[in-house]
């Protein structure tokens, strides 16, 4: 099958007030897919949906063709699917090594082992290794997570998101308050992590967008109206209007 | 395996540890020292049992002594029937009676209490605590109603001469116990569940987000902290050879948080000073005060509000000082803290001794003694010097601790790369 993630007339209420109504959309496996929209339009809502942090109200979510819907989201990353926050969410106690080795123990099989001893889990330490030198935070090894830049915290986020292994993977507004290099280098890092795998994510900064995304959907007050090529959706005019009557800049 | 100094140093706290536990009864050759030291030898296991769910696993718990209370009920009774003759266990290893015990309540309890985290949890925690309690007094058959259950330590045939008759028999059996437990203890901290609770603790969103169920975490984390819970209470009762109510009782649950904040929930070896401390407070200093349990909850006030971090914190905080040489800027600040601080300390132990003594006896014995002066509490002097050295104390110390904070405030930035 080639399609890694599929929505199914997705919809999310709060209460009488509907956020996310009826979203439909399909990912091709190894895709980079690039989800858009105005604030407000519900982006962090349809991955909250996806990664199970909130119920669905409607519709349905499938993941390598099986439903997901109602998971909680450690069953979901169990099932590959794995996802950042828009706020730093890491353990900010641990060292940089401590947080990346937590987010490898379960797809190593360890689980809940108190059998184990860490230092002797060469295969964990060694992939966290490994990851710390691919999100460039090697040297900060040992530091408190709650200690690094925000820059630095940005790239410990997308690097837990990553280490598991997860083969579908969602990034929440990964270059969110960057500077225009530390953007830079978070897009060389994203391209480098996303190597083979499915990349969804949500982001504001259109040069991020156009540079990484091989397919865009756009969405408008929980509804997507355009789901194309960079190209395509660029010249297209519903989204032209979605953002206010300009055109959309690369 | 490559070289790590820090190995060496864990080594070496280790062995210093299992030496100091061991010769400690040739230099305090007392029967009191023994029973201090057997207590604390006991309570440093509960205490760390209990630093796996609040320091590990953030979890405050409020009824601990569920745990080990239950698992010293269980190994009485086994005790009872060893010395019947109707059950063979060798008492060295009652306490793993205690411990499957309290593993097996951990399991039921523990289901119910970590369904939830934070203030809920806690609040479990105390429900299940008062509920144990009740039944405590409720089923008298197996709880020995207010009286407890009593048993005598000394059964069976003697192994390799042991019996256990002496006090420094079962001293060194706690020992034995207590170093095996701060091992076992101290190695789940180096497991992938121990790291997962730290995680848990942390960020439980996050941990559910790399394929952990929390809920699971804080379970098992329980479990295992019943386990030794249990353990300890096997051995409370061997070393007091009565159990009653007041072993899961909710002043047992509060004694061992307090022990474990004062040492410090954030370090492992945090609990272990806390509970050595903690004992000293209250068989040493309630030995020469009926007030010691004002001044126990004294100390726990002034350590929440300027140490939080707990008595290991402000060890911790000194070692960088130490190993960047600049501990010479501290020494005067803290001779004047400290000098000032004891003058206030005298104030206020004066004024709570006096005012407890006048209250209680003033009319029949109103002669009394403190700090090797002899008055009479209906004398105003005594209360004129008292309160003076509690104000010029207070006021005193604030200036001592400006100067604390400004040798600090210099170490930090000298610390952070600054010349100063």
């Amino acid at each position: 099958m080639n399609t890694a993630i599929e929505l199914k007339g997705v919809k999310k209420n709060f209460g009488n007030t509907e956020i996310i109504r009826g979203v439909s959309l399909s990912i091709a496996r190894g895709e980079r897919h690039a989800i858009i929209g105005p604030n407000g339009a519900g982006k962090s809502t349809l991955f909250n949906l996806v990664s199970g942090r909130y119920p669905l109200s409607g519709g349905d979510i499938l993941l390598d063709g099986t439903s997901i819907a109602g998971l909680k989201p450690f069953e979901i990353y169990r099932r590959g699917l794995s996802r950042s926050f828009q706020i730093t969410n890491i353990f900010h106690r641990l060292s940089v090594f401590e947080n990346i080795r937590c987010a490898v123990l379960w797809s190593l099989g360890y689980k809940y082992s108190f059998w184990h001893r860490l230092g002797g889990l060469k295969d964990a330490n060694r992939r966290a290794e490994e990851v710390m030198e691919s999100i460039g935070l090697k040297r900060r090894r040992d530091t408190y997570a709650g200690t690094l830049s925000y820059a630095e915290q940005r790239a410990l986020e997308i690097g837990v998101t990553i280490a598991g292994g997860a083969d579908v993977i969602l990034l929440d507004e990964p270059t969110a308050g960057m500077s225009r290099s530390e953007t830079r280098d978070a897009v060389d890092l994203i391209r480098k992590v996303s190597e083979g795998k499915t990349l969804i994510m949500v982001e504001h900064d259109m040069g991020v967008v156009f540079d990484l995304a091989d397919r865009i959907s756009v969405l408008v007050y929980g509804e997507i109206i355009a789901s194309d090529a960079p190209q395509n959706i660029r010249g297209n005019k519903a989204v032209q209007e979605a953002y206010l009557g300009t055109e959309v800049h690369a | 395996m490559k070289y790590s100094p820090l190995d060496l140093g864990r080594w070496i706290v280790w062995g210093v540890t299992a030496l100091l536990m061991i010769v400690l009864p040739l230099i305090f050759t007392e029967g009191f020292a023994l029973t201090i030291l057997s207590q604390i030898g006991v309570g440093i296991i509960f205490a760390l049992s209990y630093n796996m769910l609040l320091g590990q696993g953030g979890m405050l718990s409020f009824g601990h002594a569920v745990y080990s209370g239950l698992g010293a009920y269980f190994a009485i009774h086994a005790l009872n029937l060893i010395g019947k003759g109707q059950f063979w266990f060798p008492v060295t290893l009652l306490p793993l009676v205690g411990g499957v015990a309290g593993l097996v309540f951990g399991i039921l309890f523990g289901y119910v209490t970590t369904k939830k985290s934070g203030t809920t949890f806690a609040m479990i925690s105390l429900g299940i605590g008062e509920m144990v309690f009740a039944c405590s007094l409720m089923f008298p058959g197996f709880f020995g109603g207010e009286g407890g259950i009593t048993t005598n330590r000394v059964v069976g045939k003697a192994f390799l001469g042991v019996t256990y008759g002496s006090a420094l028999e079962v001293y060194y059996l706690i020992v034995a116990w207590a170093f095996a437990c701060m091992v076992a203890m101290f190695a789940w901290t180096q497991t992938p569940l121990g790291r997962m609770a730290n995680a848990v603790r942390d960020n439980p969103e996050r941990a559910e987000f790399v394929g952990y169920d929390t809920q699971m975490v804080r379970y098992l984390t329980l479990v295992l902290s019943s386990f030794f819970a249990g353990i300890a209470g096997g051995l409370s009762c061997i070393n007091y050879e009565i159990v009653s109510a007041e072993n899961v009782g909710a002043v047992r649950s509060g004694g061992v948080l307090l022990a474990t904040f004062i040492g410090g929930a954030g370090f492992f070896f945090g609990p272990i000073l806390g509970t050595v401390i903690f004992f000293i407070m209250v068989i040493a200093v309630g030995a020469l005060t009926k007030a010691w349990l004002f001044y126990l909850g004294l100390l726990f006030l002034v350590m929440v509000l300027y140490a939080p971090g707990g008595i290991a914190s402000l060890v911790f905080m000194h070692l960088p000082v130490l190993k960047a040489r600049l501990m010479g800027r501290l020494w005067r600040p803290y001779a004047a803290a400290l000098a000032t601080g004891l003058a206030l300390l005298a104030g206020l132990v004066s004024v709570v001794e006096i005012t407890y003594h006048y209250s209680l006896e003033a009319k029949t014995a109103p002669d009394m003694a403190l700090f090797g002066f002899a008055f009479n509490v209906t004398d105003g002097m005594p209360w004129v010097i008292s309160i003076g050295l509690l104000v010029a104390g207070f006021i005193a110390s604030r200036f001592s601790w400006k100067l604390v904070g400004r040798a600090w405030a210099d170490i930090t930035h000298a610390l952070q790369g600054g010349t100063s």
